[in-house]
């Protein structure tokens, strides 16, 4: 009964002021909603991340050789990576699942009229499951047909549209820098990773890719799987050690290699999206702050004009924290209000912006409870002051108060 | 007696001079009596109100209400004396708007987290005759009723004393003569009603009028 007379005081004083109550909360509303909608953005960046270096594929260590140079001027990459290493690697450390050398180039593919610019892969049959390509349709070359350097290419989907459209490319014959290869796959797509797109390449064999394309006897890079829940770092340290071996560097001599360790990327990436959380989180909570300092400005001339009204219920028995509480909460209803609309408006501004912009959003109830909550407790704390000036008027003062 | 005062003292700070509101006032007011407190304004009449309505309290003195020493207490437990002991009816009526001539008669219950608010208010709002304007809120109402809605507000917690600040002082004369006569109901059930007024007319109808001069008491 108390409680409803509360509300109702409340909802009269607020409706009473419409507009006024509305300016007030707008600060709010504004607040809660910046705060939803950019959570979600940083939420979609990380999920879009997340899911780009999860698409490398996982327990993945790149070994590439180390850049030469001193003085800070890079001077180019040393050729020193075998497939013998490669195949060194995979027997000595038991840690390996399996490994893909791999070498890389770009050409002109062809096939009848149509003709694009592309870089290729040559690689091991393993360099599918390491890096998470599946295959849509076809098959991926043979142990076999590696070793004998046969012409054949598995293509990204996006480089068979392109060469074939609609057609079925399997079993048909493209050329690559003027060399023909018989298509006998097309991945399935990955989608675009921004800086490069897995969809728009040839794999072809590692050898055959070294011999009759590239005429070299080095790789560019050699991709190792570990077996799951191994310590990426622990193996990272055998294959520097054992590449150092292989490669007889003197003890005072650098490293020749470096390793690319995949959950370093994905611990920069946390850190970088954690830090846009917090960027965008620390904005969108000040413009809360300001949306609390317009309740407290509109709850001290509440609390002025309605002096006399707090002398009456003073004079007929309310105590200092009856009065309190009344005030406290009008502006907790105030913010609480102002934090379901800027709910609802921050909700719509992320599905906004995920519709028409190239930002992902994700939204959270987690986000969404926070951001009301917060709202809420900014209308206590701001809301103190006043209601404590008000329960704090002498009686006799508020009462002659015109 | 219901009340008893004792050479009560209280005095104002304004700017530079110093003014002595109450210069040692005793009186004691009998339960069940119907007491008048006039003087001419400055004289001190609105501090001893204030006071009486334990809405401020005396720089020395002893004020016993009902046998409680109220001088010195905390603002929490004046609060509970005024909300339990004091009924308050003021000139300007002082009704909460916006809310229904029961639920302005609750207040005090609520306030005072008494049960049964609803039916008590009611009772009250049908001893001053308005059973029939419970739901109407004040600006509905005509003068004479919103001041019978503070006198039932005064009366709904059964207060030691009604305490009423020129109740007519903003009522036409035949209305003010009813919430007089409402006043006099009101005494003969029993209550002690002391009514602040400057009116002659209005003094005259208690049986007992207390005339207040540059803080001290004129005639006993």
């Amino acid at each position: 009964m108390y409680f409803m007379t509360l509300l109702k005081v409340a909802v009269y004083s607020l409706l009473s002021n419409k507009l006024r109550s509305f300016l007030a909360v707008l600060g709010i509303i504004i607040g809660v909603g910046a705060v939803i909608a950019m959570l979600g953005i940083a939420a979609g960046a990380k999920a879009q991340v997340l899911s780009t270096i999860s698409a490398m594929g996982t327990e993945l260590l790149i070994v590439r050789p180390a850049q030469r140079g001193s003085g800070g001027v890079m001077t180019g990459t040393q050729q020193n990576l075998t497939v013998e290493d490669a195949e060194a690697i995979l027997k000595e450390i038991p840690e390996i699942l399996q490994v893909s050398p791999a070498v890389q180039g770009r050409g002109q593919v062809k096939y009848f009229e149509k003709n694009s610019n592309i870089s290729y892969v040559g690689a091991s049959v393993t360099y599918f499951p390491i890096r998470a390509f599946e295959i849509e349709k076809g098959r991926v070359f043979t142990d076999t047909e590696e070793e004998r350097l046969a012409h054949v290419a598995v293509l990204g989907p996006v480089t068979a549209e392109t060469l074939m459209g609609e057609a079925d490319p399997i079993g048909e014959t493209i050329k690559l820098n003027g060399l023909n290869f018989q298509v006998i796959g097309v991945t399935k797509a990955k989608g675009d990773q921004g800086w490069f797109n897995p969809d728009d390449q040839v794999i072809i064999p590692c050898k055959t890719a070294m011999k009759h394309l590239l005429g070299v006897d080095y790789v560019r890079e050699i991709d190792i799987q570990c077996r799951p829940g191994s310590d990426l770092m622990a193996v990272q340290d055998r294959v520097v050690s054992l590449i150092r071996k292989r490669h007889r560097t003197l003890p005072d001599m650098p490293d020749d290699i470096e390793i690319r360790n995949q959950a370093e990327i994905l611990n920069t990436a946390s850190q970088v999206t954690r830090t846009f959380t917090v960027l965008l989180g620390t904005v969108a909570g000040i413009s809360l702050l300001v949306g609390g300092i317009g309740i407290m400005n509109i709850m001290l001339v509440t609390v002025t004009e309605r002096t006399r009204e707090i002398g009456v219920r003073k004079a007929i028995g309310a105590k200092d924290r009856d009065i309190l509480r009344q005030f406290l909460f009008e502006a907790t209803l105030m913010s609480g209000l102002g934090g379901l609309i800027g709910v609802g408006a921050g909700v719509g501004a992320a599905k906004a912006i995920g519709l028409l912009t190239s930002f992902q959003t994700v939204l959270s109830p987690q986000s969404m409870l926070m951001a009301m909550v917060f709202a809420a407790s900014v209308g206590i704390f701001f809301g103190y002051y006043p209601a404590r000036r008000a329960a704090k008027l002498n009686p006799i003062d508020a009462l002659r108060y015109e | 007696m219901i009340i008893e005062i004792e050479n009560l003292t209280k005095t104002y700070v304004l700017g530079d001079t110093e003014v002595r509101a109450l210069d040692g006032v005793s009186m004691g007011i009998d339960d069940g009596e119907m007491v008048a407190i006039t003087g001419p304004s400055g004289s001190g009449k609105s501090t001893l109100m204030h006071i009486l309505g334990c809405l401020d309290a005396p720089d020395s003195g002893v004020y016993r209400l009902a046998g409680e020493n109220v001088a010195g207490l905390s603002s929490d437990r004046l609060a509970e004396i005024r909300n339990l002991r004091i009924g308050f009816v003021f000139q300007t009526f002082n009704l909460l708007p916006r809310l229904s001539a029961l639920e302005n008669v609750e207040l005090p219950l609520l306030y005072g987290r008494k049960h049964d608010a609803k039916e008590q208010a009611a009772e009250a709002l049908k001893i001053v005759g308005l059973e029939n304007r419970m739901h109407h809120e004040p600006n509905q109402l005509s003068g004479g009723q919103r001041q019978r809605v503070a006198v039932a507000r005064a009366i709904v917690t059964n207060p030691a004393m009604i305490l009423a600040d020129e109740p007519t002082g903003n009522l036409d004369t035949r209305t003010g003569e009813e919430i007089l006569a409402l006043f006099h109901s009101l005494n003969e059930q029993g209550r002690t009603i002391v009514i602040v007024t400057h009116e002659a007319e209005v003094a005259s109808q208690c049986r007992r009028s207390i005339h207040i001069r540059d803080g001290r008491i004129a005639n006993v």
